[in-house]
């Protein structure tokens, strides 16, 4: 328990530390006026949100696009000076801009992708708008 | 017969450091391929889409397995009561959890996102074998541990017979379930046989034992204490036993095979093909690993000299890797069978024996569960009191009369 | 615009908010749409009243037609659909559909048929599955959750259909409804982005639109569809039906 201790202690010190040396990230605008969710919500529960719907979309095929990573991916994709979309592995990435602050590592781009895709051949139908 | 006096490995000796130089040397070179495998991706293996589990894997399942068999003293000792193995059931124990510790450790690593273990302990299918295998893996690992307890601290000794008899049940029900792995999978010719399970009970008390002969005569040698014949003698005895067991095994399974012409294919296929498999089977596990041992243990002159009990102790664990091999691999490379009684051919090697040769960092992660399991044992002896001072026949034998 | 975006876009324009009413009607020669009832609405969750599968007249399939297979790389991107897996070796390389040749040993009579997930009943992968991330869907769609996959390759040892693919090497050019990704397994999904938007796969789809027309898609459950109507009057038959998996994919013309 003395070790456990110990290391959250480390880990805390090492935080705040870090917050005293590190600039704050820049964090990119996604497109339109506001964020699916209130933007303070969605920066303490956006990973809730996001698992929530992976398994009902999974399991359940709901597939509605509110907490949906593909129309996350979407919205806050961001371009680089010459047009070309950005991928997670870059800092400026919207994802990537705050978890590697936080030094939190994301698993949603070893599969998905960290763009909107021009090779995507399926748009799904507008159905019920 | 003397009260046992159980110690610690004294001082430094050149041999001991090599030895433990040596077995480092492999757990991190086993570490670093690992990390390269894992870095790079399974595309650096030779494993592919149709040979999935490879060389690893072989090492994997001989170390688990062979951590079952390592408990047999412990076992006889214990729950057959037989107290001439009773020094030496301390080892016994420890070179179990090392072994396990070993082999996991080799399939963790091989998984495609070992960084996910915590999803292997959280999440469960109970209809898996595998998740099963998870629980019969960290139970082992608890009850040896406990049984280690007993023995080791005087005021338990007397739960040491409860705890013996409960690792051994769970030492069986371990091996089956690691040999249903094999013996549950419904889809491929050389598997699907419920004589995997007392098969690999069979192999895990004949490679276990090996081990254990290995590793006893190992420090014994090295540190100069005393390792009577008899009781040399008697392992050596059942190691045989064992090693005969095995084929008796592996000849039930290939007879009930021959017999239905279903799987004349796979059974033409590993006794009678021209490919690795074949040289395997039958120089490798069954002249040097299965036939050779059985004639160096019991020929009167090599039966009792101890290099060449060493040497057949070696040739059984060589034999019993090939065995491993065989099964893994060449069960594997046999191609499934879509139409029964039609010629199939595709663009991805239907009807065709899958390729596999293995890669330098899959020997390499191998090998490095061999060198994590040795270098446990090296160290645990060297800071707990794990090996009798003595294990001279005048000390242990209580059927032992001068003369 | 890229060609293909243009297509998409034609197709979203014609069947936009009209997809319910056009269920089941042929809108080109050998194009059918899914002839569910009605179109499930975004929100609501799949159920079990459907089974979803697929009936492979043989008989159709052009020894030298690999129309479902290019169709499915393009569509889920894996093989020439994506610029990913270079490093694999070909035996490494990710097979969500082949075409395998059956050929009568005795008569020397060969067929072509194309080889995938069988979307099992009693899916042996689920059952082996250590973690659970190998599932079936409540519609009879067979998935793996790749999130829970660890990685150790039982499910590709238990299947009788060698129908599914471990990732080796890193990917970075998915498709946004088709994740796939290192030290993963995955197969052939049925489409199932597609299928939960009323669209039929993309193998079906692509083999619809030559000639052959030998893949039909549909509910197994429903006696009033195509599929189980056909099923009805000429047969089919499950690859290695001896294992009793029942499997959601039959063909028709294997043996004759």
């Amino acid at each position: 328990m003395y070790i456990f201790k110990l290391a959250i202690l480390t880990l805390f010190l090492s935080v705040t530390s870090a917050q005293a040396e590190v600039p704050l990230p820049s964090i990119s605008k996604g497109q339109g006026d506001s964020c699916v969710r209130a933007t303070d919500d969605m920066r303490y529960n956006h990973m809730d949100y996001i698992q929530h719907h992976r398994d009902e979309t999974m399991y359940r095929g709901i597939r509605t696009e509110q907490d949906s990573l593909k129309q996350c991916v979407t919205c806050h994709a961001v371009k680089d000076d010459d047009g070309g979309y950005i991928n997670a592995t870059d800092k400026r990435h919207f994802c990537s801009s705050c978890h590697s602050y936080a030094s939190v590592k994301i698993d949603c781009f070893q599969c998905h992708t960290d763009t909107p895709r021009s090779t995507d051949i399926h748009e799904p139908l507008a159905q019920g708008q | 017969m003397k009260r046992i006096q159980f110690s610690e490995i004294s001082g430094y000796a050149p041999g001991y450091l090599l030895i433990l130089g040596i077995t480092g040397l492999l757990a991190a070179m086993g570490l670093g391929a690992a990390y390269y495998m894992e870095h790079n991706g399974h595309w650096v293996t030779g494993m592919n889409n149709e040979i999935v589990w490879g060389t690893p894997h072989v090492f994997a399942v001989f170390l688990i397995v062979a951590a079952s068999g390592a408990l047999n003293v412990a076992s006889i000792s214990s729950v057959f009561q037989k107290p001439i193995y009773k020094p030496m059931a301390r080892l016994s124990g420890l070179l179990a959890l090392a072994l396990l510790a070993g082999g996991l450790l080799v399939l963790v690593l091989d998984l495609g996102r070992p960084d996910r273990l915590i999803v292997a302990m959280t999440y469960y299918n109970f209809k898996s074998i595998f998740a099963w295998n998870i629980y019969l893996y960290t139970g082992f690992f608890a009850i040896v541990i406990v049984y280690l307890w007993t023995m080791m601290e005087r005021r338990m000794n007397g739960y040491t017979r409860a705890a013996g008899i409960a690792a051994f049940v769970w030492r069986l029900a371990l091996t089956t379930g690691t040999g249903s792995i094999f013996g549950f999978i419904v889809a491929r010719q050389a598997y699907d046989a419920a004589i995997y399970a007392p098969m690999f009970i069979i192999m895990s008390f004949s490679f276990g034992l090996a081990v254990f002969l290995l590793v006893l005569m190992t420090i014994y040698h090295g540190t100069a204490r005393k390792l009577g014949d008899a009781v040399l003698y008697r392992l050596k005895n059942l190691l045989g036993v064992f090693v005969a067991a095995v084929m008796m095994l592996v000849t039930m399974y290939f007879l009930t095979n021959l017999y239905a012409t279903e799987h004349h294919g796979i059974s033409a296929f590993i006794l009678a093909g021209d490919h690795v498999y074949t040289k395997l089977f039958w120089v490798v596990q069954i002249i040097l690993g299965s036939i050779a041992p059985l004639v160096i243990l019991y020929n009167p002159i090599t039966g009792t000299s101890r290099v060449w009990i060493a040497i057949a102790s070696m040739l059984v664990i060589i034999g019993g890797l090939a065995q491993l091999y065989v099964i893994i691999i060449g069960g594997q490379a046999f191609p499934l069978v879509l139409f029964p009684g039609m010629e199939v051919s595709s663009t991805f090697q239907d009807g065709v024996v899958a390729s596999y040769s293995p890669s330098l960092p899959e020997i390499l992660l191998g090998l490095g569960g061999i060198g994590v399991a040795l270098i446990i044992v090296t160290l645990a002896v060297k800071v707990l009191q794990f090996t009798p001072e003595s294990l001279a026949d005048a000390d242990i034998d209580p059927n032992y009369s001068a003369g | 615009m890229s060609e293909k975006e243009q297509v998409n876009l034609t197709r979203r324009n014609l069947l936009g908010g009209t997809a319910a009413a056009m269920a089941g009607l042929t809108i080109a020669p050998g194009i059918i749409l899914v002839e569910t009832a009605q179109a499930k609405p975004k929100d609501q969750p799949v159920t079990d009243a459907v089974r979803w599968g697929i009936l492979i007249n043989i008989n159709n399939c052009a020894d030298d037609c690999t129309g479902c297979v290019d169709a499915c790389q393009e569509e889920n991107g894996w093989g020439k659909g994506s610029s990913d897996e270079s490093k694999s070796r070909p035996d490494q390389k990710a097979q969500w559909i082949r075409k395998v040749k059956v050929t009568d040993r005795e008569t020397g009579h060969a067929k072509t048929l194309p080889m995938m997930c069988q979307h099992c009943e009693s899916p042996p992968c689920v059952d082996v599955c250590p973690t659970g991330a190998s599932y079936k869907r409540i519609d009879g769609i067979v998935l793996v959750d790749k999130h829970i996959c660890i990685g150790c390759r039982y499910c590709m040892m238990a299947c009788p259909y060698k129908a599914r693919s471990f990732i080796h090497e890193t990917l970075t050019d998915q498709r946004s409804y088709a994740p796939r990704g290192q030290g993963t397994v995955e197969s052939c999904t049925m489409c199932v982005h597609r299928v939960d938007d009323d669209q039929q796969p993309a193998c079906v789809e692509a083999c619809s639109s030559t000639f052959n027309s030998a893949m039909i898609f549909g509910d197994l459950n429903d006696p009033e569809s195509k599929i189980s109507k056909e099923l009805a009057r000429h047969g089919g038959v499950r690859i290695r039906a001896d294992l009793g998996l029942n499997p959601g994919v039959r063909y028709q013309g294997i043996y004759g």
